[in-house]
C-alpha cells in the first residue's frame, strides 16, 4: 500500500483538517488506491523531461504601480465570522510561531 | 571536556519596498492606516482572486541586488511557501524559492586592513503578511488576536547571508553596512521599530574539529528582533546559552526562538520537529518573471553613488576616517554636508561643526537631517562669522543654539543677542584694571605661581563683557596690568 | 417557437428588435425555473426579483440602438457557482462558503453583464468542482433532465442540466478535467474549454490553477462562438490570460474536405460503451462522407492523463483551498484555540471528496514526496503536451467521444473514486495539455444523450467551432428532453 494511517493523519495535520480514527482508516484505504493507481507513472523514464508549470507560453506580465481603492473597510470585513474594531477575531494562539 | 567552538552566524533581512502599492494589487502601500482600510479582495485573499505583479516593486529589489553586488538572474519564478496563519491571508505566501531574483552578492564590512566581504546568498522577492494584535499584554497570555491586513502583500526582499559572521559585533556591522547602502538607494523607509527593517538571525556553534557541513549544524533561530542592537544582544545572549548547554552535555535543539528586550534573553517560540513542511511548488497564477538586458541595463543608469565611493571621495577631501565613516552612514547627514562645504569650502571646519555642535542638537532633539532646522546655507554663514572674527567659536555655539530654536539667520541673532565680539583694546584694559583692583588676593595668589588664579580673573572679565571680549585678547591683557600693577 | 426553445442568438436578436421585451425572456426563464426545478436541481440560487428588475430597466431605458448594440440584450445566463458575483451569494456548493457575499464579480460576470445578458441564477456543481457527477454538492442533487435518475455530469452539472432543459439559454461553466465537456455531453447540450489563458479566470473560485478554465454552455454552435468571444480576451487582472486576436463571434465557413481530422487509437480501444461507439461511428462516418479526411493517430501517453491529474490537480487545490480558514470569511466552527478552530472549521465546513482531494495533494507536495509526485507528474504532463504537439503537426483537429459511456445512476459509482475518476479519461487531456476542447451532441442512444469531443491546437477555437458548426448542420438532433413528459 503506498500510504499509512501515520502518513494521512500527518497530512491531516499539515491541512488543518480534524480527522477521526475512522476516516483516517477510510482515507488511508481509499487514497493509497488512488496513489496504487498513480504508480503507474514509474513507468515512464522523465529524468531529461523538463517540467511544465505554465501550459502556455506566458511573458512576463505587471502593472503599474498605481494605486486603485481599497474596499471601505466595513465591506472587507463583512464576511468575517467575528469582527471587533474593524478586525478579524482568532481565537488564542498556542502555538507561538507561523513563517 | 570543554571544547573550543567557532561561532557562526548567518543573518536574514526582510525589507519593505517604497512603492506606491503592494506587490500583487493596486491598494496603497501605507504604514499606519486604521484596520484594513488598505484592502481589497486581492490582499484580503477572498475566492477567485489573482495576483499580478507590481514591476516597481521589481525594480526596487534590482536595485538592491545590484547594490550588494548580487547577479540578477535573467529569469526567476514565484512559488507558493505554504503555512497556516490568521496573519497569511490565503495561506500560503507567494515568494521565491528554488531561483530567486538574485544570488552571491556580497557587503564589505570594516575599515582598511581590517576589510571583509560578507557573503549574500539570495535576494528574493515575496509578500508581507498582515498584522495581529493580541488581546491582552502578549501572545501568551492573549484571549484571542484581531487580524489586521493592511500589511498583508507590501512587497518585501529577503536578503539573505552566507553564514560568515562570526561575533555578535560583526554581525551588527554587517546590518549597519547593509542599512547604508540600502538607504542610499530610497527603496525603503527601514524603519525597524515601524518593521520596514526586519532581521532574523542565525546562530551555531562550530566545534573546531567539525568537518562536515554548516547546514547540518543544530541551527538556532532568533525571529524578528526590532532593533540592530537588540540583534547584537540577542546573538550574545544565544552564543552563552548554547556553550552553556554544550558544557553541561546537553544537545542544542534546532528550534526558533523569540527576544525578550526587558530581560535580554530569548526564549523557545517553537521547535523545529513541530516543523513546518512550507510544500513549496511554483504559482502557477505568475508567469515566470523574466528580466531584459535593455531593462537590468535601465534599473543599472538609475543607480546612485553608492557609500564605497562616497567614502573614498571623502577620504580624498581629507575628512578623517572615523568623521567619513559618520558622514556617510546617514544619507540626509551627507547632503547636508555636500550642501554645507559646497557653501563653505574649509572641509575641516564644516565637517566638525556639523559633526559635534549641530548633531548634537539634532540628537538631543531627535531630529534627522532630511529636515534640518538649521540650513546648511545659515551654517556656512555662521561659520564664515567666524572666519572674519566677528563671533569667537563659543559665540559662535550660542548663535548657533539660537538658530536652532528660532530659525532665524546668524546675523539676526547677532543683531538681536548684540552680540559683536569686542576686539577694542582700550575698552578691555579699563574692565581688566577694574577687575584686578577689585581682587587682590587672587592676584597675588597668581603671582605666587597659582596659574589657576589667572583663568577666575578671566571668567570675571568675560563675566562682565557678557562673554563678547576676545578670550586670548583679555588673557595677554591680564598678565600686562598685573606686571605693571605689581 | 417558444420563447425557452430560443437560444441565446434568437433571444437576443428579437429583443434587439423589439419583437420580444427582456421581461419576456427573464420571465419566460424564471417560469421554467420555477416549474421544473425542484425536480433537475440545477440552481443553487435564482434570484427572479433581481433579474426581472434589470430586464424593467433595459426595456424601460434602452433605446432600440442601445440594445442593438449589446451582443446578448436580454439574454437570461446562469452561472455556475463558483464564479463570483456581487449580487448573489457565492457557494461553491460548499458549507464552508455558505452566506458568503462576494464584493467583486468574477470577470467574465462583468463582461457578460456589460454584453446585456441578465443574469437570473447560481447553479450547482460538485463542491469546488471536484467531481464528475454534481453528487458531491454540500447542498443538493442535479439530476438529469434527460433521466432524472441519471447524473447530469459535472461539476458544471447544474450549469448543463440548465441549459438542457431550457431553463436558459446559455450558462457559463468550469472545466479543469471535463467539468464542461463531461456534463455537455451527459445532457446532451455544447460545451467549450478553451485554451488555457483565453478567458480570464479572474473571479473563478480556483480548483487547480493551471487547468482551470472558464467556457459557456450552449444549444448551439453559433451561441458557443458568440459567448466565447464575449467573455474571451487579456484580462489586467489575470496574469495568465493571454494576449490572443479574439474568438470570433460568428461561426466561419469551412471546406470540411481541407480539414484533416485525427483519430487517435488510444481513445477508441476497450472499455468505451458500445452505443457509444456506435453512436460515434455512424458521425465519423458522416464526417467521411461530407468529404473530411480521417486519419488515424497516435496520443502514446494517454494511459498516463488521470493518474497525472490526479497529482496536480489535486496538489493544486490543497493549496487554493487553504484560504478557507473561518477567519476573513465564510462559516467558523468555534474553536479552543487557533488551531482547533482551523481544523474544525475545516474539517466540518468541507465534504468528504474535497476533504480527500486535500489530503491526496497535500501529500503529493509533502516534503520527501514532491519529486515522486509532484515534480514527476508535471514532467508526464510535458510528455502529453508534446503528444498533442505531434499529432498537431498531421491532423487540423482531433475527435474522440468525450466520455467512453453514458450517464450513470445517480449513486452508481459513489463507492469507488478510481471509478469516477476514470469517467473524465477523455477530457482531461486537453486541460493538461492547455489545448481547446468542444463537446458538441451527435444524438441520443437509449434515449441518452451522446457527445462527440473535437480538440484542437491552442488557440484553434475557430477551426473547431466551424468545424462542429458544419457537422450541427448536417445532423438531425432529438428535439429537447421533454422533462418526463410533463411540460407541453
Amino acid at each position: 500500500m503506498s500510504l499509512t494511517n501515520k502518513e494521512v493523519q500527518h497530512v491531516a495535520r499539515l491541512a488543518r483538517l480534524a480527522i477521526l480514527p475512522p476516516e483516517i482508516a477510510e482515507a488511508t484505504g481509499t487514497l493509497g488506491r488512488v496513489l496504487d493507481y498513480i504508480n503507474l507513472l514509474n513507468e515512464l523514464d522523465t529524468e531529461h523531461v523538463l517540467p511544465t508549470t505554465h501550459v502556455v507560453p506566458l511573458l512576463t506580465t505587471w502593472r503599474e504601480d498605481r494605486v486603485e481603492p481599497s474596499l471601505p473597510p466595513q465591506v472587507a470585513v463583512q464576511n468575517g465570522p467575528e469582527v471587533l474594531s474593524q478586525m478579524f477575531v482568532v481565537p488564542k494562539i498556542l502555538d507561538g510561531g507561523a513563517g | 571536556m570543554s571544547a573550543a567552538y567557532e561561532v557562526v552566524i548567518g543573518l536574514e533581512v526582510h525589507v519593505e519596498l517604497k512603492t506606491a502599492t503592494k506587490l500583487f494589487c493596486g491598494c496603497a502601500n501605507a504604514f499606519g492606516q486604521e484596520p484594513n482600510t488598505e484592502t481589497c479582495p486581492v490582499c484580503l485573499g477572498m475566492p477567485g482572486v489573482l495576483p499580478v505583479l507590481n514591476g516597481e516593486a521589481v525594480s526596487l529589489a534590482a536595485r538592491a541586488a545590484l547594490a550588494l553586488h548580487c547577479e540578477i538572474h535573467s529569469y526567476s519564478k514565484f512559488d507558493r511557501k505554504q503555512y497556516f496563519y490568521p496573519d497569511l491571508p490565503k495561506a500560503y505566501q507567494i515568494s521565491q524559492y528554488d531561483q530567486p531574483l538574485a544570488e552571491n552578492g556580497y557587503v564589505e564590512i570594516g575599515f582598511g586592513e581590517g576589510k571583509r566581504k560578507i557573503g549574500i546568498e539570495r535576494i528574493h522577492l515575496e509578500e508581507d503578511a498582515g498584522k495581529l494584535n493580541h488581546i491582552g499584554n502578549r501572545l501568551g497570555d492573549a484571549t484571542g488576536s484581531l487580524v489586521d491586513l493592511n500589511r498583508a502583500g507590501v512587497p518585501l526582499i529577503e536578503i539573505v547571508s552566507r553564514p560568515q559572521m562570526h561575533s555578535p559585533e560583526e554581525a551588527r556591522q554587517y546590518l549597519t553596512e547593509l542599512k547604508t547602502i540600502l538607504s542610499y538607494l530610497d527603496i525603503s523607509d527601514l524603519r525597524m521599530e515601524e518593521g520596514s527593517m526586519r532581521c532574523d538571525a542565525n546562530i551555531s556553534l562550530k566545534p573546531s574539529d567539525y568537518t562536515g557541513s554548516l547546514f547540518d549544524l543544530p541551527r538556532v533561530e532568533i525571529k524578528n528582533v526590532n532593533s540592530f542592537r537588540n540583534v547584537q544582544r540577542g546573538i550574545e545572549y544565544e552564543i552563552g546559552r548554547q556553550k552553556e548547554r554544550l558544557a553541561q552535555g546537553l544537545a542544542i535543539v534546532r528550534e526558533t526562538r523569540g527576544f525578550d528586550d526587558a530581560s535580554g534573553t530569548t526564549y523557545s517560540q517553537r521547535s523545529k520537529e513541530e516543523a513546518n513542511d512550507y510544500r513549496y511548488f511554483p504559482e502557477p497564477d505568475l508567469p515566470p518573471l523574466v528580466l531584459s538586458e535593455e531593462w537590468l541595463a535601465k534599473q543599472q543608469h538609475m543607480m546612485p553613488e553608492l557609500p564605497d565611493s562616497l567614502r573614498a571621495g571623502l577620504l580624498q577631501r581629507g575628512v578623517a576616517e572615523r568623521d567619513v565613516q559618520v558622514l556617510v552612514q546617514d544619507p540626509d547627514l551627507y547632503r547636508y554636508w555636500q550642501q554645507a562645504v559646497a557653501e563653505f569650502s574649509d572641509v575641516r571646519q564644516v565637517t566638525n561643526w556639523i559633526l559635534s555642535d549641530y548633531s548634537r542638537l539634532m540628537n538631543a532633539h531627535s531630529l534627522s537631517f532630511a529636515a534640518p532646522t538649521v540650513t546648511a546655507k545659515a551654517l556656512a554663514s555662521l561659520l564664515r562669522l567666524i572666519e572674519s572674527g566677528t563671533l569667537s567659536g563659543k559665540m559662535a555655539k550660542e548663535v548657533l543654539e539660537a538658530m536652532f530654536e528660532s530659525g532665524e539667520t546668524p546675523q539676526a541673532v547677532v543683531k538681536r543677542l548684540g552680540l559683536i565680539q569686542i576686539t577694542d583694546q582700550d575698552a578691555i584694559r579699563d574692565i581688566v584694571s577694574s577687575v584686578v583692583m577689585a581682587n587682590p588676593a587672587v592676584v597675588k595668589d597668581f603671582l605666587g605661581g597659582k596659574d589657576k588664579a589667572l583663568a577666575f580673573l578671566v571668567g570675571q572679565v568675560m563675566k562682565q563683557t557678557k562673554g563678547q571680549a576676545k578670550p586670548d585678547l583679555v588673557n595677554d591683557l591680564l598678565r600686562e596690568v598685573i606686571a605693571t600693577y605689581a | 417557437m417558444a420563447i425557452i426553445d430560443w437560444d441565446a442568438y434568437d433571444t437576443a436578436q428579437k429583443v434587439q428588435s423589439g419583437e420580444v421585451s427582456a421581461l419576456e425572456c427573464v420571465d419566460a426563464a424564471l417560469e421554467r425555473i420555477a416549474s421544473w426545478d425542484s425536480v433537475i436541481g440545477a440552481f443553487l440560487h435564482v434570484d427572479a426579483e433581481g433579474a426581472r428588475e434589470k430586464a424593467r430597466i433595459m426595456d424601460s431605458t434602452m433605446t432600440r440602438e442601445a440594445k442593438a448594440a449589446l451582443p446578448l440584450a436580454g439574454v437570461p445566463v446562469a452561472i455556475k457557482d463558483n464564479m463570483v458575483t456581487t449580487d448573489m451569494p457565492t457557494t461553491a456548493a460548499s458549507q464552508i462558503l455558505k452566506g458568503f457575499r462576494s464584493p467583486y464579480n468574477a470577470t467574465v460576470v462583468e463582461r457578460l453583464v456589460r454584453a446585456g445578458a441578465i443574469l437570473v441564477g447560481k447553479t450547482n456543481l460538485d463542491e469546488f468542482a471536484m467531481g464528475s457527477s454534481t453528487e458531491h454538492s454540500a447542498y443538493k442533487v442535479t439530476r438529469n433532465p434527460w433521466d432524472t435518475e441519471r447524473v447530469p455530469g459535472g461539476s458544471s452539472g447544474g450549469s448543463a442540466a440548465a441549459v438542457a432543459a431550457r431553463m436558459v439559454p446559455f450558462a457559463l461553466g468550469s472545466d479543469t478535467g471535463g467539468s464542461i465537456r463531461l456534463p455537455a455531453s451527459y445532457c446532451g447540450v455544447l460545451g467549450i474549454k478553451p485554451t488555457y489563458g483565453r478567458v480570464s479566470r479572474y473571479g473563478l473560485i480556483a480548483y487547480a490553477s493551471s487547468l482551470d478554465q472558464i467556457g459557456p454552455l450552449t444549444r448551439s454552435v453559433r451561441d458557443a462562438a458568440k459567448i466565447l468571444h464575449i467573455i474571451a480576451g487579456k484580462d489586467p487582472r489575470d496574469a495568465t490570460s493571454i494576449d490572443a486576436s479574439s474568438v470570433s463571434s460568428e461561426v466561419g465557413p469551412v471546406q470540411i474536405q481541407n480539414v484533416r481530422i485525427g483519430l487517435p487509437e488510444e481513445y477508441f480501444g476497450d472499455g468505451m460503451d458500445s452505443r457509444v461507439r456506435d453512436k460515434i461511428d455512424n458521425v465519423l462516418e458522416q464526417l467521411r462522407s461530407m468529404g473530411a479526411r480521417l486519419v488515424p493517430i497516435s496520443l502514446p501517453h494517454t494511459r498516463y492523463a488521470i493518474a497525472t491529474y490526479y497529482l496536480i490537480a489535486p496538489a493544486e487545490a490543497s493549496s487554493n483551498l487553504s484560504r478557507y480558514d473561518g477567519v476573513r470569511y465564510g462559516q467558523r466552527v468555534v474553536g479552543q484555540d487557533l488551531v482547533s478552530m482551523y481544523e474544525s472549521t475545516r474539517a466540518k465546513g468541507f465534504g468528504h471528496e474535497v476533504k480527500h482531494r486535500i489530503l491526496l495533494g497535500t501529500h503529493a507536495l509533502s516534503a520527501g514526496y514532491y519529486d515522486a509526485y509532484y515534480l514527476k507528474a508535471q514532467k508526464v504532463r510535458t510528455l502529453i503536451r508534446q503528444d498533442f504537439e505531434n499529432a498537431f503537426k498531421q491532423v487540423d483537429l482531433i475527435v474522440t467521444p468525450t466520455v467512453p459511456d453514458l450517464p450513470f445512476k445517480l449513486g452508481e459509482r459513489e463507492q469507488d473514486p478510481l471509478q469516477m475518476y476514470l469517467t473524465d479519461i477523455f477530457t482531461v487531456t486537453t486541460n493538461l495539455a492547455g489545448i481547446p476542447g468542444l463537446s458538441q451532441p451527435i444524438g441520443l442512444a437509449d434515449g441518452l444523450p451522446v457527445g462527440l469531443q473535437w480538440m484542437g491546437p491552442p488557440l484553434a477555437e475557430d477551426l473547431i467551432l466551424s468545424a462542429a458548426g458544419r457537422l450541427e448542420s448536417a445532423l438531425t438532433l432529438p428535439q429537447w428532453p421533454m422533462l418526463g413528459g410533463l411540460d407541453r
